[in-house]
């Protein structure tokens, strides 16, 4: 039975653990909780550093009211970013290229941000459906393009981090599968696709950093429309 | 008469078993449990026994893997001049738990079955 292409995507069971489960519980290990003290070691200081840069970066455009989210939000990109570059590694497994792990973190994010904006803010959170300096006549047009794209939001967040991730996976694989097929055979072309799997490693690297911002940051968006 | 008179009767006489002084009693020859050993001293082969012996319930398991994460963090991550050493050697570990989660599904792959 050979592999398909695609059998680096399922999660192998070992005593009916998934190796899902340890690639999740992987950023709660990495990351131990801040102490008391007022020197930590360099590793704690150096992440404590990241984390309130980006925190900082992501809430500078809202409200007060929506820094209740900073928990929330910083917790979600430190989790992805984990995962993603986790998830690089030979042999590991990346929960963030499954679908279901993606649809459930944005469904319910999304989702939430908007009831927000609807219970607190309903006027100013429909007003959203009708852009600012819009022509009269195109009112009714604008209105149901608005609500679609609204609709559209958590399965776009969902689908692009995952659509990134299994595509940058599935490159590296066969670039590689590619590269070591041509070693014996054309060592010239192999030495090429060499050199472009290393850059498409490079790549992945950084989409694995940024697609884990880009889903965080629109987050954000979001909730500084509806807060 | 001699200004020694006991070193003559040790020259002829042999040293008896009894009259040397017995030898200090070192601390590795004192015998401790299995089970209360600590990991680093238990042997391979009484590894079975040692891992029995333990607390299995579900606080002991915490227990004993909180207990395992704060010996690796004190030891390689929460000191003075922590490097890349010890996160290295922590996802080293994790790629080799992640190549024997894989292995079952791996060994099909068409390169290692017709080496």
């Amino acid at each position: 039975m050979t592999l398909s292409l695609f059998d680096q995507f399922l999660s192998p069971v070992v005593c009916w653990i998934p190796l899902v489960a340890i690639a999740i519980i992987l950023p709660w290990i990495l990351f131990p909780s801040p102490t008391t003290r007022w020197l930590n070691n360099r590793s704690l200081t150096s992440q404590n550093w990241f984390l309130s840069q980006a925190t900082s970066q992501i809430f500078l455009p809202i409200n007060p009211p929506g820094h209740k989210w900073a928990l929330l939000l910083s917790s979600l990109l430190i989790f992805l970013t984990t995962m993603n570059t986790a998830g690089l590694l030979p042999y590991t497994f990346t929960p963030t290229s499954q679908l279901s792990i993606n649809m459930g973190l944005a469904g319910a994010l999304w989702m939430g941000v908007v009831i927000l904006g609807m219970r607190t803010q309903p006027t100013h959170s429909l007003g959203h459906l009708l852009p600012e300096g819009a022509p009269a006549l195109l009112t009714p047009i604008l209105v149901i393009i608005e609500t679609i794209s609204l609709f559209i939001r958590p399965i776009a967040l969902g689908v692009r981090l995952t659509a990134n991730l299994t595509a940058g996976h599935l490159l590296i694989q066969l670039t590689s599968t590619a590269t070591l097929a041509m070693l014996t055979i054309m060592p010239v072309t192999a030495i090429f696709t060499g050199i472009l799997l290393f850059l498409l490693a490079l790549l992945e690297a950084a989409v694995a950093l940024i697609q884990a911002y880009v889903f965080v940051l629109l987050l954000s968006l979001y909730l500084q429309e509806n807060v | 008469m001699t200004p020694c008179p006991t070193m003559h009767f040790l020259f002829l006489f042999p040293s008896f078993p009894a009259a040397t002084p017995p030898a200090p009693v070192k601390m590795a020859d004192k015998a401790v449990p299995v089970v209360e050993k600590s990991l680093a001293d238990v042997k391979l082969k009484e590894l079975p026994r040692w891992l029995a012996g333990r607390d299995l319930t579900p606080n002991g398991l915490v227990r004993g893997v909180t207990g395992g994460y704060d010996w690796y963090y004190k030891k390689y991550i929460n000191v003075k001049k922590g490097g890349i050493g010890g996160i290295s050697m922590f996802l080293f570990g994790y790629v080799v738990i992640s190549y024997v989660w894989s292995f079952d599904h791996i060994k099909h792959d068409r390169w290692r079955k017709y080496h």
